[in-house]
This record gives structure tokens, sequence and C-alpha cells, in this order.
């Protein structure tokens, strides 16, 4: 064995920091799916009627679809009539501050370092939380206000902000968009809803932490983030779930919504249980994310660190209408024993001088496969379309592998498309070189590996950058020796 | 402060180092020469524990401890410093980072407590002039565009930094211009003290007009084959190697 494996070996010994699991009393709709359970779900969250008709005819074009086998990424198929679509902590009312919420609901966001109250006072950052399928707290909802910011859970929004819910809701990401959305769409049951309104300023970080905690239960959320003319609002997304044996469903809609002049930044640092050492376990993260720069001169920006699943699908996209809009996607995806992550964007230039930039990292250790799926699209008449994509790939071992799919589909003569795309190794110099300064393997493979991330990671708020840096140290731990 | 005997070393089988003995004391600069091949940079490796060495034979104390049991961090944490040959390039991660966290870790161990950026900062300041070495060069990603004197350089500002009890320097003079020669070697010289030691490796003499050694030694084939003062090395500037290589061979054929 050569010495880069036994580094590798030695490296990859890290559990899994946020396995536990909470008992709490429950609320959940019975196993398996079929209308009734949507029918169970939809007068649970007291919907009105036409929700509940998107959600079945949603289902019903479900019911017709294939489960997509183009991803480069191999499972046992999920039995969707095992699964427990709603699960939620009983609570005897609706908390109408944080001071009403089960103590012991909170204690869960504390113990994942999420503190609602402190979170509260210092940091300046409005949180909602999620547990299984419903919301449990959102935080600054009164400062927000003020503002005309609505930030809230969605199924609250559907009760107090209908006509935007109706309005928006699935205008990015139709229902019928495909399998996993058509899903979610039927069965969702939470989220998030952010609404900035004509030329306001977020003046704060809105952050949403997802957590899975119920065995045997699928998360569906759905977020929903609408900015109006010259608005702006940079968005944070956690998600953790317990060490389970089984694996678990995530299949999660974003839709965005950017109006002319508006500015939307969507940050995830995504570390749902990625399964044991042996592949045991852990989360499908299979999810649907997209923005519509739909105003001129608008502006979407995607962050994605993905340290977690067990097996991720998930291409956040910029559907670029607006003339001189503008699309970023910024991603570092790591994989080591045996995730599977297949990630990456698409870009689809409509307006004129519509830019777009991509910069994809993948780190693969262990026996993890790890791709990068990238889409350029410049339709007919987006003159002068300019696209700039960045793909690497850093492998640590020689058992895992890096996967490079970019598609390019150009319509228009004007366009500027450039794609660069390296693949590395960690080496044993640079480690060797590292100890030789007296720093530790760990450590040193840590700093190689946030140098390489650094252009992405430079892109979070701060508090969320130094949360990834720390977390792609420890995906990593034991993976180098 | 370092005493080497009878070190054996090899590669994948193959062996390098075949008995080295060498002694050095605080405040003493060593010349390691020797043509090409002779194992003077294995002999640099080793010492600083990288693995792909085997060592075979033979023991090495350092301020004595057993710096063959100590893995590479801990040695350098001991205060082994060895200026690479081949400078490796670490992207994305800057120079002052890279070092604050070698010098931190370093600390640690020594039981001192670890400097925060301020002091970190009006340290760095301080050391930068030695080897008048440019903020801008060390807010850059380690190494990476760097040219060869760039590289050298931040080498012997590492070096500074961390105040090692030994340092190695392994051809630190390949492809330097003389300017780039003069600034290292003048860096060089200004961290000697009472207290530390130096080995050069090195080809050429012309490195060791720049810093003077106190004792030079002549590598072939895995082995001090002669020792003497920088006199020595002034004589094989003069005349080569291949009068040391027929001594050595034709006294092995008796």
């Amino acid at each position: 064995m050569s010495k880069d494996n036994q580094i590798l070996e030695e490296f990859t010994s890290k559990e899994y920091e946020h396995g536990w699991s909470v008992n709490y009393e429950v609320d959940e709709a019975p196993i398996g799916l079929n209308e009734e359970i949507i029918k169970w779900i939809s007068a649970k969250k007291e919907e009105p009627t036409w929700l509940l008709e998107w959600r079945l005819k949603a289902f019903r074009t479900w019911q017709e679809m294939q489960e997509p086998e183009w991803a480069n990424v191999t499972y046992p198929k999920v039995d969707f009539q095992k699964l427990r679509y709603y699960s939620a902590p009983k609570q005897q009312k609706k908390a109408k501050s944080l001071e009403e919420v089960d103590p012991e609901l909170l204690a869960i966001y504390e113990r994942l370092g999420i503190s609602m109250n402190e979170q509260k006072r210092l940091q300046g950052i409005a949180v909602d939380a999620v547990l299984d399928s419903v919301s449990v707290a959102t935080t600054f909802k009164g400062t927000l206000a003020k503002l005309g910011i609505i930030f809230c859970s969605f199924s609250e929004a559907v009760k107090e902000h209908p006509e935007l819910i109706k309005k928006y809701l699935g205008s990015v990401v139709p229902m019928t968009d495909n399998y996993y959305a058509a899903l979610n769409s039927a069965v969702f049951s939470d989220g998030s809803f952010c609404y900035i309104p004509k030329g306001v300023r977020c003046p704060m970080e809105l952050s949403t932490y997802f957590r899975i905690n119920a065995a045997n239960t699928g998360q569906f959320e759905r977020t929903l983030i609408v900015a109006e003319d010259d608005a702006y609002v940079s968005y944070l997304e956690g998600c953790t779930a317990p060490q389970r044996d089984e694996n678990q469903l995530h299949a999660a809609v974003v839709e965005i919504y950017a109006a002319t002049n508006a500015e939307v930044k969507y940050s995830t640092v995504q570390n749902w249980f990625p399964g044991d050492k042996e592949g045991k376990g852990g989360i499908y993260n299979f999810v649907t994310k997209r923005g519509i720069c739909a105003g001129d001169n608008s502006k979407i920006s995607w962050t994605q660190v993905e340290t977690g699943s067990a097996v991720t699908w998930k291409y956040p996209s910029c559907i670029l209408k607006g003339d001189n809009s503008i699309g970023e996607f910024y991603s570092v995806a790591v994989t080591n024993n045996y995730q599977q992550a297949d990630t990456g964007t698409k870009m689809i230039h409509i307006g004129k001088n519509t830019k777009s930039r991509i910069v994809s990292k993948g780190i693969s250790a262990g026996k993890s496969q790890n791709s990068y799926r990238g889409q350029v699209q410049v339709m007919k008449r987006a003159t002068n379309a300019r696209n700039f994509s960045q793909c690497d790939s850093l492998l640590m071992g020689d058992r895992c592998g890096a996967h490079t799919f970019p598609y390019i589909d150009i319509n228009n003569p004007t366009a500027k498309v450039e794609h660069e795309a390296t693949t590395s190794k960690i080496g044993e110099d640079q480690i060797f070189y590292c100890n030789q300064r007296g720093i530790a393997t760990e450590d040193a493979v840590a700093l190689i590996v946030n140098g390489y991330a650094k252009e992405v990671l430079n892109q979070l708020p701060m508090e969320f950058a130094v949360e990834a840096q720390k977390l792609l140290a420890l995906t990593l731990e034991g993976s180098v020796g | 402060m370092l005493s080497i005997k009878n070190l054996h070393a090899s590669i994948e089988g193959t062996p390098i180092l075949r008995g080295i003995n060498l002694e050095v004391k605080a405040g003493e600069v060593h010349a390691i020469m020797g043509p090409n091949g002779s194992g003077k940079s294995t002999l640099a490796s080793v010492l600083a524990g990288r693995e792909e060495y085997e060592v075979t034979e033979g023991e090495v104390t350092f301020k004595g401890k057993d710096l063959l049991d100590l893995a590479p961090e801990d040695r350098a944490r001991e205060g082994v410093f060895l200026a690479f040959q081949y400078p490796v390039e670490i992207p994305g991660v800057s120079s002052t980072n890279f070092l604050r966290t070698a010098v931190n870790q370093v600390r640690e161990y020594r039981g001192l407590e670890a400097l925060d950026a301020v002091k970190f900062l009006s340290l760095m300041k301080e050391k930068m002039k030695l080897v008048e070495i440019d903020q801008k060069l060390l807010s850059r990603a380690l190494n990476e565009g760097f040219s060869g004197g760039e590289k050298k350089r931040n080498e012997i500002f590492q070096m500074a930094m961390l105040e090692p009890s030994l340092s190695i320097l392994d051809e630190t003079d390949s492809g330097l211009d003389i300017d780039a020669l003069r600034i290292v070697s003048n860096g060089v010289n200004q961290l000697k003290s009472a207290d530390n030691a130096t080995i050069v490796v090195t080809h050429y003499q012309r490195l060791l007009d720049y810093i003077v050694p106190d004792y030079v030694h002549v590598l072939y084939k895995g082995r001090i084959v002669k020792s003497g003062t920088k006199e020595l090395a002034l004589e094989l500037e003069e005349k080569g190697y291949d009068w040391i290589k027929e001594e050595v061979d034709s006294a092995a054929t008796v």
C-alpha cells in the first residue's frame, strides 16, 4: 500500500457529529403514499382547496413519471410506500413567539449549535427552524415586518399571504418539472417563505435550519424567495440529520424569483448524515433548486458547500430571462467513504447581455464518487451572453472518482463561453512540507483543502464560512494520516 | 546538538546512505558537498523524516532525543528545519496563513501560548527585513507562481519565523542569481547564533563564499569520505570531485 493510501486510510475515521436523535411526541401521518395521505396532510395544515387541488394534480403527474436514471449515482430504489410523509413534534398550540416554543425543541437546535435565543441577540441573523415536517420557530419577525419583509414558515405564508403563494408557487419549478419536484409538490409539508418588497435591502441574513429527526420519514420542504424590484436579500440554509441505518429521503424544492435590479444570494451548508464508513444509511438528497432572474439587471447567486448525504442529486440553476441579468454558482462538494454526489448547475441565458459564472470544486476521498454536471444554454435572442465555468476536482487516494459532465448548448453566435477544468491530487509532498513546518497531518489536509476551496468559501457570509471550513476538515478527517 | 552514527538508509530497497557519521555542535556551520547522486539530499530528507526513505541501520540523536523515533512534525517542533530544494506550492493558502498555523503549532508543542493576529504580524514585520521579502508576496498563495528566488527567500523567511535550532539548507543556492544568493545568505548569516547550527547541502562552492562553513564534508556513494575546513571546498571548486572519487574507488578495490 502506498504512502498516500495509508495517509488516506487513517484520515477517514471521524464520525458524524450530528448523529443523535431525540424522542418527542409526534403527530404523524400513516406510512405510505396515496391521495388520502395527501388530503390528510393538506387537512392537517388547514390548507385552502386550491392548494389541495394543486397537490393532487402534482401527485397524479408524479405517478406517471419515471425516476430519473441519468445521474452518475447508484443506490437501491426508494420504496415510496414505505415512507412516512408527515411527522411533526406535538405542540399544544402554534407558538406566537420564541418564548412560547417548546423548550425541548429549541434545545435540539441549541445542541446543533444554532441557538435561537443567542442568535436573536448577537448575530443579527433571522432564523427559521424546520424540524421534520414543520417549522418550529422563526426569529426576528417583528424587526423584519417593519420593513415590509415577510419571513415565515411556508404553512404560515399559505394562511397569511395566500395571494403571494398562489402567484409564485411553482412559477420557477413547475410541479411537473421532474420526478422529485413533482413528489415534493404533492407532499411538501413546510419550509420557509421570504418576501422582500420593492426597494428594500434586507438588513440581516435570513437563515433556515432543516433537521430530520424522525425515522422512516421523508423531509419535503419548500422554500420560496421573492425579491421585488431593487430588493436584496442574502439567505442561508443549513441541514443535519440523525445517524440511522436506513436511508432517508430528502426531496426539497427551492424557488427564487428576482425582479428588476433585484439580487438574491442563496448559501447552503449541507451536512445531512452521509452514512457510516461502510456506506450504510445516510440521506438521499434529491433536491431541485432554481431561480429566475425575471427582471432586467437582476442577479441570483448560489453558493453551496455539500459535505453530507449518502447520495446527492442537486443542480441549483438560474434562468437568466431579464436583460443584463447575472447568474452565479459556487460549489464545494466533498465526498468521502461511499458517498456519491452528482451536482452542478444549469445556466439558461435568455436575455441579452446575460452573464453566468460557475465555479465548482469537487473533493473526493475514500471510495466515493463525485460528479460535476452542468449545462450552459444560450438561447437565440440572448445576444452577447457570457459564461465562464471552472470545474476543479481534487482527489485523495486512488479509490475514489471524480467526473465532469459539462453540457454546452449555444444558439446565438455572439455568445462567449469559457470552460476550464483541472484535476489534482493532494500530494504527499504538500503534506510533508506542512509537517516539516510543524503542522500535523490533519491540519495540513484541512489547510490544503480549504485553500483549494477558497474561491467558493469566500462567497459565504463570514459565520457560515467559518462553519464550512470546519465542516470540510471534519468530513475529510481520517482520510489522510 | 546533532549526532549521526552509522546511518544507513534506502529507498524502495536501494541503499543510498551507507554509514554516515556526523557530529554537529551548537554554533557550527557544516557544509555537505559531493557529486550528483552521492546522497546529499537523501541525508537532508532522512533527517527531516520523509517517509519514503527507510532507515535500515544506525542512529540519530538530536538534543538528546532519538530523532528517528519522532514524526516529521515533531522533529520540526523540536527545532529541525529543512529549507527545501524544491519548495512545494499550496494553492489558495497564503504564506501568512500557513506560517501562522505552523508557528502556533510549534508554540503549542513547546507549551507557549498561541500568537494572536497582532503579535504574529509584528513578528512577521520584524523577520521580513532579514530576507528583504515583500508583504505582498506573503499574502499570495504559498509558493504559487513564485520565481525560484522568491521561493528560496520564502524558505529562509519561514526559517526566521520558526527559529529552529538546526537548519538544513538543501541546495538552497540552486536556481538563484547572484543578488538572490546574497540576500538569502545574508538572511542565513543573520540568523546564526551560538545556540543554533546549520547544515548547508550544496553542489557548488559558490554558496560557501557567502555562508562560511566551519567544516566541509564530502559525501560520495553514501558515505562521508573526506572532511576538512573551508579550504577543502575551495580545493573541490578547483579540482572537481574526480580526484576524490578515484581515491575512494581505488581504496575500495585494494
